[in-house]
């Protein structure tokens, strides 16, 4: 059988290199995507606890989390969207507006 | 080694690889490519957990519905190579320095935990049927929450998306 530490290690990893792929991406879309990875990260961690403690409360909360990341991938798309067709480029040190 | 830990390490490879993948790759449709790959790795490990429900929700919504969408988008974007620039100085200082130290931490974190959670994983099937209780009575609103949230959802996506005023 597999401990439960090893899911947790496999799930810190995966979201370190989601925020590692966060900061050192410009692309927009693949900013999006990396924000995609660290969530599906927190599942992993979410499903391993839900069976450690053989409690299903964690995989309900994988099922919210899903919806949730569905809404934001639709709002945010529609985003990514409006900001190719204003500023003509996906890269995100091209969108200053608020900056000094 | 047994045969469950053989998959874990098959599995989680797989993804690790796929998440690599996804920094080195410098096109777009590469990236949501490994993406997937990494998420098909997530659902094997939630059925080697015994979460069999939420290995389907995770192919079908997270490999199916989002990351379609992500192509979509993509190609509809005709998104190209990323390009290289290097406007931001304090990125290019600060950057590196101090996501260390965030992996520094979440590395901390697990290894001062691991000792306490020694349980094992069983293996079991997770009985979907109770999953549906839980879900149906004790988080029925929650539940029902969420459809709110995907009509505002689409309601933001459809105003933001649009061209002209109706």
């Amino acid at each position: 059988m597999v401990p439960t530490h090893y899911y947790l290690i496999l799930s810190a990893i995966l979201f370190g290199l989601g925020v590692v792929a966060f900061v050192f991406r410009r692309n927009i879309i693949t900013i999006f995507m990396s924000i995609e990875l660290m969530l599906n990260a927190v599942n992993l961690a979410f499903v391993a606890f839900s069976q450690a403690w053989n409690r299903l409360d964690g995989q309900v909360f994988v099922l919210f989390v899903i919806v949730v990341a569905a809404a934001e991938a639709a709002v945010g798309l529609g985003i990514i969207i409006l900001i190719a067709r204003n500023r003509q480029s996906l890269n995100v040190e091209r969108v200053d507006l608020l900056k000094l | 080694m047994s045969a469950p830990l053989m998959v874990f390490f098959v599995l989680a490879a797989m993804a690790i690889l796929g998440a690599f993948s996804l920094i080195i790759q410098r096109h777009p449709i590469h990236s949501a490519l490994s993406l997937i790959v990494v998420m098909i790795a997530l659902a094997g490990l939630y059925l080697l957990m015994g979460a069999e429900f939420v290995a389907a929700v995770q192919i079908i919504v997270y490999g199916g519905a989002i990351m379609v969408l992500f192509v979509f988008v993509i190609m509809l974007l005709n998104a190209g190579v990323e390009e290289r620039t290097n406007f931001s100085k304090l990125a290019s200082f600060a950057g590196l320095p101090l996501t260390i130290a965030l992996m520094g931490f979440l590395a901390a974190a697990v290894a001062r935990s691991a000792d306490r959670v020694q349980t094992y994983q069983t293996g079991t099937v997770a009985p979907t049927k109770a999953l549906a209780n839980l879900l149906f009575q004790d988080f029925v609103y929650p539940f029902e929450l969420t459809s709110f949230l995907i009509l505002i959802a689409i309601l933001g996506a459809i105003v933001l998306a649009q061209r002209e005023k109706i």
